[in-house]
């Protein structure tokens, strides 16, 4: 069975290693702060300029004046900072965030990644997901393995406009974990009774499966 | 001390100056942070051609959105617009130019403008639409473009607290983009919730330093909120 995408969320999470700077990308990244084991701190990096997001307000909390990136009110945690926007950007370009998680519309065996752009379609814009991809140390995409028409979204190189360039090394999905590297896909876990035939079959660029391809814990 | 005393008490004298075809840079993420009453007013001027340099452009009938409505910008400089059919609909039309860039590389234009530094290197957009046509240059292995630094003849700003001096504080998120916006503007026109005299912010507490701010006026401030999200369970 491919994955949710609380599923994918929670797969994501066991990603994440104890005192981590994050910072999440809107739809299932999001979704992965619910998942963080209970043994481990992450703090969650905003890049509209709060270092420390929690949860969402109570009615009494809310102030139009804390939001998130993605517009949404939020509250800080204790021990948060909060910051301009060049400084949130300084954290991200100068590689001090340590993982980003975002989604894709394609990404390819060279890292290469479209997220932001579809030409004929009106074009919103790319926010902050340049820099986080070219500043951050680990990324790490999640998305489903196909389009809604079943197309393949791991290609042999990307066919939309590039948000950035060799900058993915790992990718989870709805039916696997693969690692980018040296140009092909690397099947490193398959989803449960999610069969290596049925990723091979789905991956459009090269793929490398090893001997053993563990099944996902989720 | 007058000479220090940037207080106005009316929009026209705040944003005296202020004439057709002329870049302003906004500070504001999104509704959070921006200054409501000298956008009203900017639409009031009726001014037109107007260059903004803001990373969003507001909503139908709010913030930048209501300069939209009497077509009074040309165009946009900002990392994600169009939540707001109006703006989509001059897009298309060809009524309104939007220069996308990368809210980083948008952030630190406003930066560097205004510190004085013409252009800076940076990783971000290689490779993809926004480096094509510039300058790329190797440093360590890793390419880089070069991205031109951002100043305008005005800057709109929101601070929570302005003393009148132009020391300013902002509150929460609403600081987002404010500070480099003030630095960024030939004339800098800061809207406070609140004016204190000066000494009632400590110095080390001030955000914006009043160097970099011409005139102050206090403003009333609805705050809408964009994307009002509460916990859904008790907490």
């Amino acid at each position: 069975m491919a994955l949710t995408r609380d599923q994918i969320a929670m797969r994501v999470a066991q990603e994440f290693k104890d005192g981590d700077y994050v910072n999440l990308g809107i739809g299932i990244p999001t979704l992965a702060a619910n998942y963080v084991p209970d043994d481990i701190s992450v703090m969650l990096q905003s890049e509209n300029g709060l270092l420390g997001m929690g949860r969402y307000p109570t009615e009494a909390e809310l102030d139009p004046d804390m939001i998130n990136a993605g517009k949404e009110t939020v509250t800080a945690i204790t021990g948060a900072s909060i910051f301009d926007s060049a400084e949130s950007f300084a954290m991200i370009r100068g590689g001090h965030v340590d993982f980003t998680v975002l989604g894709a519309f394609e990404v390819d065996v060279n890292g290469n990644i479209a997220s932001w752009m579809i030409p004929g379609k009106l074009v919103k814009g790319m926010g902050g997901a340049m820099d986080l991809v070219a500043g951050a140390k680990n990324i790490i995409v999640t998305m489903t393995h196909t389009d809604k028409h079943g197309n393949s979204k791991l290609l042999d190189a990307c066919t939309l406009p590039l948000t950035g360039v060799n900058c993915i090394t790992r990718i989870i999905t709805d039916l696997a974990v693969l690692e980018v590297s040296d140009g092909a896909f690397i099947l490193r876990e398959r989803a449960p009774g999610v069969s290596v035939e049925e990723i091979k079959q789905k991956t459009k660029g090269k793929l490398i499966v090893p001997e053993t391809v563990a099944e996902m814990v989720v | 001390m007058s000479g220090f005393d940037k207080v106005v008490t009316d929009y026209a004298s705040a944003l005296q100056g202020l004439e057709d075809g002329m870049t302003i840079i906004a500070g504001g993420f999104g509704l959070c942070g921006i200054p409501e009453g000298l956008i009203s007013h900017i639409k009031t001027m009726a001014v037109k051609e107007l260059t903004i340099v803001s990373n969003n452009c507001g909503v139908d009938g709010f913030g930048l959105g209501i300069l939209l409505e009497d077509k009074q910008i040309r165009k946009m400089v900002s990392s994600y617009v169009g939540e707001n059919a109006l703006f989509e609909r001059q897009l298309l039309n060809g009524e309104l130019e939007v220069e996308l860039t990368p809210q980083g590389t948008l952030a630190e234009k406003m930066r560097a403008g205004g510190a004085g530094i013409p252009a800076f290197y940076t990783a971000t957009g290689y490779g993809t639409p926004v480096g094509e046509g510039k300058e790329v240059k190797v440093f360590n292995d890793r390419p880089y473009i070069l991205e031109e630094s951002i100043t305008g003849d005005f800057a709109i700003v929101k601070a929570w607290k302005a003393d009148r001096f132009g020391n300013c504080v902002y509150r929460h998120t609403a600081q987002n983009f404010n500070p480099m916006a003030a630095t960024a503007g030939k004339i800098t026109v800061v809207e406070a919730e609140e004016i204190v005299e000066p000494g009632e912010i400590a110095p080390s507490e001030i955000h914006t330093p009043g160097i970099y701010v011409n005139r102050v006026i206090k403003g009333t401030f609805e705050k809408r909120i964009e994307r009002r999200v509460v916990a859904k369970e008790n907490v």
